[in-house]
């Protein structure tokens, strides 16, 4: 298989790194080669943040190159913009639509675009735009945001479903299992 | 078992499995999960250093007692173990020492970027440079042999996107560890003049026994195909070879000092075009010029700065590069990493933007009050510079006749790893300056690992919890006033005293790391009758808060899910919006 190039964007703290954690098990239990790289560090602290997963027969690289991403999967409108880029030609962006203001805005030193997602569906023509945090809420935390949004991109990726379950379940704890479980059934229902 | 993992956790894995037996380091980005999952394993002994210089000394001395030993570190903590790093060349080692050294070309979280292949090079020491997870793991098992075979410290170097990337790993078995002999042998580990004469000779042969290793070695690997272009590469940028020239040849080194001179001669001699890439310093290219061997694509077409990636590598060959959908949208508002909601920094900070001094900075999550809009940092060299630069300031106000006082600001960790020294000397020598020193009880930019003044060890057990502010006092410092940085008036008042007193002074905040104690307090609410959208609030950079419409004057709105409750825009308001809810 050709590697398939998933990016997953957002800001620090919503759960990208495990978000990214669990395709990269999932395409382990589903016999595949994968490489996974984040940055993190600075970015615990509330910055853009950008995640890689790579999936196939060989990977060698970790890092997806501007122009190639199969997929992107964006936990924030803005940094859906900032990172469609690295979408291929023709390639899917999935995003949540929910906001969160970077510091630059929260202290009046910038303007939050009111035209991201006109931005977006105008460089990407296959974007989608999904109440993450709603779902989340309603799979019983608002945290789970991260299963919504793997939910969301499940029937666009090169990993059976059911695996991707099944690593859910072994990588949450206690009343985690269900909630994740039916955040991520909520996102897929969703897309 | 195949597992996915880290580079960092690759190194502590196959420390574990092959026979480990002493581990010190101090946290630093990229390298800090190393040592972290030593102790989430569990089965072998580590800790934290106060400082690189400490860690990589203790696991000399382990290694002296008989126990294969590990230092970790960033590759700027290098500069601080340096010192020893460069007589422990001379003395080589009992059971096998590995000293880790991670990079971050691109400067990630990093206040430089330097290249750790310069040490390995100056200190006339193998050195390691895997290029996945799985290398990390098997070049630890491989440096603890050629450390033990060859009498020398090995340094395994990796870089971000090692440490960070996971890949899949299938671990090769456990050793036992067996702790040796405890040997006294004072030619060997004595390092006077007369010992260390002969002992240089010794690590002039030892490197070139090394050459020779390297020659014969599956470390440095051959992979022939396409004969049009040979690439010498190494690490991670092995991998971006790869993507851009599946077909090329390549001399993949894995022990990248000293350098393989006769391989490297074979290779050149089949290739027509040889391209050397490397990421920051022509440390592969200038050694092999010096051979005499000619290198068509090298640094003239690779930056010495940043991070190279399949397309600059495309690039330079002059192959086409990827086209995307779309270039990178211009002019979005950026998104930099800022104190989080609640952190006592952020009331400290904006004091000190307030009152408009000189600050004199260091490396942590408070170099972040450097940024707009607090903008209340001045210079921020490295560890612990924040007290000695500031001392070197007051002495020439003092010479000038200028009657401010700089201050500096340290936090806990980096005032235990090299701050205690600076403030010794400003004691000593009479600095006019105030020192704030940030007290919460973690190392908190890495991500919060334990140090003197946490009351924990890494592994977990209860320790003795150092006292700031007597340790400050026996340092010959007589002014040391505690503060409460939430509360803005107080510390304001404090700050000012501390100003207006001469000589040095100290303020200790002792607020914990919300992060890493998840500290919970009652969030506030904003009062939108009262709220007259002056944005007083806003000057103290808080992502809880936000302007809640847009238009002419709008109000401010807090988020009730990012509040952590400090209070601290409620005492910016000249309006009384903001109360609890």
């Amino acid at each position: 298989m050709k590697v398939f190039n998933i990016v997953i964007a957002g800001v620090g703290g919503q759960g990208v790194l495990m978000a990214s954690k669990v395709l990269a098990e999932s395409a382990l239990a589903s016999g595949m080669d994968v490489k996974q790289n984040e940055v993190h560090g600075m970015a615990q602290r509330g910055g853009s943040v950008i995640s890689f997963v790579r999936i196939g027969d060989q990977v060698h690289s970790p890092v997806v190159m501007p122009g190639s991403a199969d997929i992107l999967i964006s936990f924030e409108p803005l940094e859906a913009l900032r990172y469609v880029h690295y979408l291929k030609p023709g390639a899917m962006l999935v995003y949540n639509k929910g906001t969160i203001n970077p510091s630059t805005v929260a202290s009046g030193l910038a303007t939050y675009p009111s035209d991201v997602e006109e931005q977006i569906s105008g460089i990407c023509g296959d974007a989608h735009g999904i109440e993450a945090l709603s779902l989340a809420q309603e799979a019983g935390n608002a945290k789970a945001v991260n299963m919504v949004m793997v939910g969301s991109v499940l029937k666009n990726l090169p990993i059976d479903a059911q695996v991707v379950e099944g690593v859910v379940k072994a990588l949450s704890k206690d009343k985690g299992v269900e909630v994740n479980l039916k955040a991520l059934r909520g996102g897929a229902a969703a897309a | 078992m195949k597992t996915i993992i880290s580079g960092n956790e690759a190194i502590a894995l196959s420390f574990e499995d092959s026979g480990g037996v002493f581990a010190s380091g101090y946290p630093g980005t990229p390298s800090t999960e190393t040592l972290e999952e030593v102790a989430r394993l569990g089965k072998v002994y580590c800790e934290w250093a106060p400082n690189e210089k400490v860690g990589l000394e203790s696991a000399i001395g382990a290694s002296l007692a008989g126990g294969r030993s590990l230092a970790t570190m960033k590759h700027v903590g290098v500069n601080v173990a340096a010192d020893a790093l460069m007589t422990l060349t001379y003395t080589g080692v009992n059971a096998g020492l590995i000293l880790m050294a991670a990079d971050d070309p691109g400067m990630h979280s990093s206040q430089n970027e330097q290249d750790s292949r310069n040490y390995a090079k100056f200190a006339k020491i193998p050195m390691l440079d895997p290029a996945d997870s799985q290398e990390a793991y098997d070049f630890v098992r491989t440096g603890f042999e050629i450390s033990e075979q060859f009498d020398t410290p090995v340094m395994l170097r990796t870089t971000t996107r090692i440490s960070h990337a996971k890949g899949i790993v299938e671990p090769t078995g456990k050793i036992q560890p067996k702790v040796g002999e405890w040997v006294k042998n004072v030619p060997k580990y004595v390092m006077l003049p007369n010992f260390g004469k002969i002992k240089h000779v010794e690590v002039e042969a030892r490197l070139l026994k090394l050459q020779e290793f390297a020659e014969t070695s599956p470390l440095n690997r051959l992979e022939m195909g396409d004969t049009d272009l040979g690439i010498v590469t190494s690490g991670i940028s092995y991998q971006h070879v790869k993507e851009a020239f599946p077909t090329a040849s390549i001399l993949k080194l894995g022990l990248v000092h000293p350098l393989p001179e006769k391989k490297i001669r074979e290779f050149a001699g089949k290739v027509k075009r040889l391209m050397v890439v490397e990421e920051m310093d022509a440390i592969f290219e200038e050694q092999i010029r010096a051979m005499g061997i000619g290198v068509h694509i090298g640094k003239d077409k690779i930056s010495f700065c940043g991070e190279v990636n399949a397309d600059i590598i495309r690039a330079a060959a002059g192959a086409p590069i990827t086209t995307g959908t779309a270039a990178p949208v211009e002019n979005l508002p950026q998104r930099p990493p800022t104190f989080c909601p609640g952190c006592a920094h952020r009331g400290l900070y904006s004091i000190l933007s307030k009152l408009k001094v000189f600050v004199s900075g260091d490396i942590g999550c408070y170099t972040l009050g450097a940024l707009p809009p607090l903008s209340a940092m001045h210079t921020c060299i490295c560890m612990g510079a924040s007290i000695s630069a500031a001392h070197g300031m007051a002495k020439v106000n003092e010479i000038a006749g200028r009657t401010e006082k700089p201050v500096a600001v340290i936090g806990d960790s980096t005032f235990f790893h090299s701050g205690i020294t600076g403030l010794l000397s400003m004691a000593y020598n009479g600095g006019n300056a105030l020192v704030i020193i940030m007290d919460n009880r973690t190392t908190g930019m890495t991500g919060g690992q334990e140090n003197p003044g946490s009351g924990q060890v890494l592994q977990g057990e209860p320790a003795q919890q150092v006292n700031m502010v007597d340790l400050v006092k026996v340092l010959g410092i007589h002014n040391v006033v505690e503060i409460n940085s939430y509360n803005l008036e107080e510390t304001e008042a404090a700050i000012r005293k501390g100003l207006e007193t001469p000589g040095p002074y100290v303020l200790v905040d002792k607020n914990p790391c919300i992060l890493r104690y998840r500290v919970k307090k009652p969030l506030y609410k904003v009062a939108q009758d009262k709220c007259t959208g002056c944005r007083a609030c806003l000057k103290a950079s808080c992502v809880a808060l936000g302007l809640t419409a847009s238009g002419e004057k709008p109000k401010v709105g807090i988020d009730p899910n990012i509040c952590n409750g400090c209070g601290v825009c409620a005492q910016l308001c000249k309006f009384d919006a903001m109360s609890e809810v």
